[in-house]
């Protein structure tokens, strides 16, 4: 079994390979779209602004073959970025995304819930999953993840969220639907609970 | 509910530790790897590690160093010191550092700032500032010296909130009324070296060109151990929007608690109290959790 992490320039991807290594998967980073196919497992990792996220997906050829690969129904798992792309608008630079959900992702608004919320979202926060999510599973409730992000995905359907965290209200943590999943919060930098998430992943079938 | 990070730093030179960490079951007192995986295991909540090598020919080892921790820890690790370019932060970014923390490049060029914002991402691009308590006279003469335009907003914050105008370079005798007139002012090499920049305006402008996290180790507290600053920290952390780290001073857990809960600081850095093994994040953690405060219990 090969997971291949997309390598699409944005961010450095040798953590979510060791991370994956270290939890006994074999994981392969990716360059060129053609080896999607070769792959039983992908994951579409990523740091940096959306716009070019996008940008850079495109120019390599990558938008096509993603959109193929989930509606194949092989597993697959977005992380940060790589959980907003999967939507069809971002905020950040006015730009479309993957459109694989339905919904939008918007910014942190530095009032919310009536405080004076910090900008960027960093940290150590509690998740609450909302259903029985397989990838959470070992996953107390409460249990703190590792996030950074000034942007944050609002679903189109509600029902597609597994997991919610709350920073001035409640958000979308995660997103799950079939063998498609999407975490906001870093796995391969939540440590122990992260590692958990990811070795989840690595057994799904 | 989002947790206060409590962030131990790590001292790097030459690749090797320094400043001795001593924990039990360390292999090598020395080796970054296995000290983060240490930290990581006791549970601190994120690593800063900060290069003091002196030479540019060492700038490799401390890549090295990262691309190791970022492949053995899985954990979140800040990555400063020394960073003078946007090569230099790709470079780090590139060998694995989540987010780079700079500091002296910020002050000579900011242009550094926005180009990593651009670059990378706000989560990415920290900015430490290293503020001091200096007589305003003092500041209006480093002012001059540093030979940058006099601000819009014609004038600066003092300590006590008041307010020094411009108009005191040309009379002093404008601010002779007041009893002992102080603005904390951004210092670089470790309080060293005067800037002219007040550090409230300045950690405001960072901010507008793309910081999305400051590290503010005061320079009047860092190496008391007598509790962080608490009147810049509130300053600084009440003027803008994006996560505040607390850094310098720090002597035990309820120092912590001090500026967790007087300020609107988000994350506690600490070095030479858990290195030497006086209080184990577990104990720290206990203390802020009695405090009512959040922390993550692992």
């Amino acid at each position: 079994m090969i997971i291949g992490i997309i390598d699409y320039g944005m961010g450095n991807l040798r953590s979510v390979q060791k991370a994956l290594q270290s939890v006994g998967a074999e994981a392969e980073i990716l360059r060129d779209p053609r080896q999607a196919e070769d792959v039983d497992k992908l994951i579409l990792p990523g740091v940096g602004a959306f716009a070019d996220g996008m940008e850079h997906l495109n120019r390599l050829g990558w938008i096509e073959p993603i959109r193929r690969y989930v509606d194949s129904g092989r597993p697959f798992l977005g992380i940060c970025l790589g959980l907003q792309l999967l939507f069809e608008h971002s905020e950040e630079g006015d730009a479309a995304g993957l459109s694989i959900l339905p919904g939008k992702v918007v910014r942190f608004s530095e009032q919310r819930g009536g405080q004076r919320l910090k900008v960027p979202h960093m940290g150590w926060n509690t998740l609450n999953w909302t259903r029985r999510d397989p990838l959470l599973a070992d996953l107390e409730q409460g249990a703190a993840v590792y996030f950074v992000h000034a942007y944050y995905a609002a679903p189109g359907d509600p029902a597609l969220v597994s997991a919610e965290v709350d920073y001035g209200g409640r958000f979308c943590a995660s997103v799950w639907r079939d063998n498609l999943w999407a975490t906001q919060f870093h796995p391969e930098k939540s440590q122990r609970v992260g590692l958990s998430i990811l070795r989840r992943f690595a057994d799904v079938s | 509910m989002l947790t206060h990070r409590i962030i131990p730093c790590l001292d790097v030179h030459g690749g090797r530790v320094v400043k001795g960490v001593n924990f039990v079951n360390l292999q090598d007192a020395g080796d970054p790897v296995d000290i983060a995986r240490a930290y990581d295991q006791a549970g601190a909540d994120e690593l800063v590690f900060l290069d003091i090598t002196a030479s540019h020919e060492q700038r490799d080892i401390m890549l090295d160093v990262v691309r190791q921790v970022a492949e053995q820890c899985f954990m979140p690790f800040t990555v400063g010191g020394g960073i003078r370019t946007i090569t230099d932060v790709t470079r780090l970014i590139q060998a694995g550092a989540e987010k780079v923390s700079i500091n002296t490049a910020a002050v000579v060029s900011p242009d550094i700032v926005a180009q990593t914002a651009r670059r990378f991402g706000s989560c990415a691009t920290v900015i430490n500032i290293d503020p001091k308590r200096v007589p305003a006279a003092q500041f209006l003469d480093d002012f001059r010296a540093s030979g940058r335009p006099e601000p819009d907003d014609g004038g600066w914050r003092m300590a006590d909130g008041g307010w020094l105008p411009t108009a005191a370079l040309s009379d002093p005798s404008s601010i002779i009324h007041r009893p002992s007139p102080i603005i904390f002012e951004v210092h670089t090499h470790g309080g060293r070296k005067p800037t002219g920049l007040e550090a409230v305006a300045y950690a405001r402008h960072v901010v507008e060109l793309g910081a999305g996290e400051i590290v503010l180790t005061s320079m009047d507290a860092d190496g008391t151990k007598d509790g962080y600053d608490i009147e810049i920290t509130k300053l600084i952390a009440d003027a803008v929007d994006v996560p505040v780290v607390a850094s310098g001073g720090c002597g035990s857990p309820q120092h912590m608690v001090d500026v967790l809960q007087q300020t609107r600081a988000d994350a506690v850095l600490a070095a030479s109290i858990f290195h030497y093994g006086q209080y184990s994040i577990a104990q720290t953690k206990q203390v802020l959790a009695e405090a009512g405060l959040p922390v993550r219990l692992t």
